[in-house]
């Protein structure tokens, strides 16, 4: 049984390969030098990710070995246990910054998801009385970084009465300029003929939009949706600023008490390694399983 | 939106009072109608024209009155008109010596040098077969993946100021220095390690969206250049490529001048305190925390982001000029 397997592994494998080969005799001689030229550029783009994936295994005394290593020779899960042990000295335990972060991006992607399509649809395809000065008013919050007015931002959660709630994590992140922007974009180049076939059909509004307007903009759902995701899942603003319980406060937030005066330190180094690769993992498998669709969207999201 | 309607309908209300102007009560009216005939629209924007009035409209505005106050955080604000403005372009002698410098040259290496980069590479990648596209793609944009907070823990350990450091070690072993040096909190090199952070993780949603503007570039065109004598590769991009992606390139540029603004922080998080060692990694956003979540001098700081706000719309508008369709193509 496993024989077989391996087997048909060993072909599968194989067959790769000489795809490989195949695509490699195929490249005309520009393409060769442009994938030499380029591969030490992307190496070196991507030695620091290699890197955070052998630091977050070393144990504590190849951290600190001279002269350093790069590659991880006797890797240990040290640094994890480390991590959380640090966090049972405290009051907050690591696993509640953990939960906190994935319950605050799920709930602020899927709504920006949301919102932004709903808001979206109308701009592209209903010229309500309006539509231009809000489409005006999208276009130039794309300029717009949060961290630029935090002081009236913190005045208004605090006069609404959510700081230390989920709902101060999640309602700050939800207006996303860039996804209504991308999603109306791409909404433009659906053809109004088919909208009106349906209209014909008898269905109503929000039948269109439920189904025909949103798988056609499938796509660029995905790339939203990672935007969303990366935004939701590094932020650090709202747990700064909004909450003032340690219990409520996110991952990020906990990785930057970590390494903030990192530079000249040796407490906590392994710890913070790990820490950094659980930070940088889920938009990594995020993004690599819909890189294909993120790359289409861009394509079609002309400004036109 | 709701503010509009409310406009509209005292208007409305006062319009028959007058009597003398028919035309614009009539007007009104026919308005209202037409907004109601499209009520589903707006309960369809309503959800995120909320959110964004909220948490981004109200805090602007909201900014831009602090910034004419003197404001604690505890007492009511005070009036204090153009004073803070004054203050920050005449007495402000932090901002005018090192934040204003440090995110000038900040801003002009990571900005242009970072979109240069990513329209080469962009170029390069999209010269290759789609397997390998791919995977190029991937790299480049991988580390804009990480995000800000997990990578300094990276960068640190790289620029550590003893001997186990990565650079001071190469340094060292390469006898280039003889002692180990302090990267991260001497002021030469602290600004020049955060552009060359920023650069690298610059690769992001801009990047990707100069390459599929190139990708997405009609095949024909470049032989119907072939054809009107187009004869280098670099004519090809100059003539071809470049006013064919002006949208996207639009959208990058925008991209990139946000991630600039937002780079603040960077040089916090590396040297590990606000400000920075002798404000030599100093940036408008770290000068922003500074007065606004240190001092407690919120109108001040309040001023600071108005101006960061503003600098961000002329620079927005000055790429729009750039690369904006003209009239005549």
């Amino acid at each position: 049984m496993q024989a077989s397997r391996l087997i048909v592994m060993k072909r599968r494998l194989t067959v790769k390969w000489e795809d490989f080969v195949l695509a490699i005799r195929l490249l005309e001689r520009a393409q060769i030098w442009i994938a030499i030229l380029l591969l030490p550029l992307a190496a070196f783009m991507l030695l620091p990710l290699v890197y955070l994936f052998n630091h977050a295994f070393k144990p504590l005394h190849e951290l600190f070995l001279f002269p350093p290593t790069f590659i991880v020779r006797e890797p240990t899960t040290g640094n994890f246990a480390e991590l959380l042990a640090l966090s049972e000295s405290t009051i907050v335990p690591v696993s509640r910054y953990i939960f906190n972060s994935i319950v605050v991006t799920f709930l602020s992607t899927i709504a920006m998801v949301v919102t932004g399509a709903m808001c979206a649809y109308p701009l592209s395809k209903h010229p309500f009385p309006g539509s231009k000065f809000v489409l005006g008013l999208i276009m130039l919050a794309l300029l717009f970084a949060t961290e630029a007015v935090a002081i009236p931002r913190f005045i208004v959660i605090q006069s609404l009465g959510i700081m230390n709630t989920y709902l101060g994590h999640v309602l700050p992140l939800v207006a996303l300029p860039v996804g209504v922007f991308l999603l109306k974009q791409f909404m433009d180049q659906i053809p109004n003929d088919l909208m009106e076939a349906a209209k014909i059909d008898g269905a109503r509004e929000f039948t269109i939009f439920m189904r025909i307007v949103i798988p056609l903009v499938n796509p660029a759902i995905a790339t939203i949706s990672i935007l969303a995701f990366q935004s939701a899942w590094g932020n650090t603003e709202t747990s700064t600023l909004f909450m003032q319980e340690d219990a409520m406060k996110t991952l990020p937030f906990y990785m930057s008490t970590l390494t903030s005066g990192l530079a000249n330190s040796v407490a906590r180094q392994g710890a913070a390694a790990a820490g950094a690769l659980i930070m940088f993992i889920p938009p990594l498998v995020v993004f690599i399983i819909s890189q294909r669709k993120v790359i289409a969207t861009m394509a079609h999201s002309g400004i036109k | 939106m709701t503010g509009n309607a409310t406009a509209l309908s005292e208007k409305r209300s006062s319009a028959p009072a007058v009597g003398t102007k028919p035309s614009i009560s009539r007007r009104i009216h026919g308005l209202m109608i037409e907004m109601w005939k499209y009520r589903l629209s707006y309960a369809f924007i309503f959800p995120f024209m909320a959110m964004f009035i909220i948490f981004i409209l109200i805090p602007v505005v909201a900014g831009v009155l602090l910034s004419f106050t003197y404001f604690n955080a505890f007492d009511f604000p005070a009036w204090r008109g153009w004073l803070n403005y004054q203050n920050l372009f005449s007495q402000d002698v932090v901002f005018l010596q090192h934040v204003l410098p440090n995110s000038f040259k900040f801003a002009v290496f990571v900005g242009p040098v970072g979109y240069l980069l990513a329209f080469l590479l962009a170029w390069l990648i999209s010269q290759l077969p789609s397997t390998l596209r791919t995977w190029y793609a991937l790299a480049m944009y991988a580390p804009s993946l990480s995000a800000g907070v997990a990578m300094t823990v990276v960068w640190t350990v790289m620029f550590t100021g003893d001997r186990s450091g990565y650079i001071n070690s190469f340094l060292l072993k390469w006898g280039i220095i003889d002692k180990p040096v302090y990267l991260l909190l001497d002021q030469d090199y602290l600004l020049n390690i955060m552009i060359v952070i920023s650069i690298w993780s610059s690769m992001g949603i801009g990047f990707l969206a100069i390459l599929a503007g190139i990708l997405n570039v009609d095949k024909q065109l470049y032989e119907a250049g072939k054809i009107d004598g187009i004869s280098s590769r670099l004519q090809e991009v100059w003539y071809i490529t470049v006013p064919m992606m002006k949208p996207q390139m639009m959208f990058a540029a925008i991209m990139a001048i946000v991630h600039t603004i937002k780079s603040g922080g960077i040089g916090v998080q590396l040297s590990g305190s606000n400000p920075t060692p002798n404000y030599a990694g100093q940036l408008l956003l770290d000068h922003i925390g500074d007065y606004g979540f240190i001092r407690f001098e919120l109108g001040y700081a309040s001023a600071i982001s108005i101006f960061v706000l503003l600098l961000c719309y002329v620079l927005s508008k000055f790429f729009g000029f750039l690369f904006a369709p003209k009239e005549d193509e």
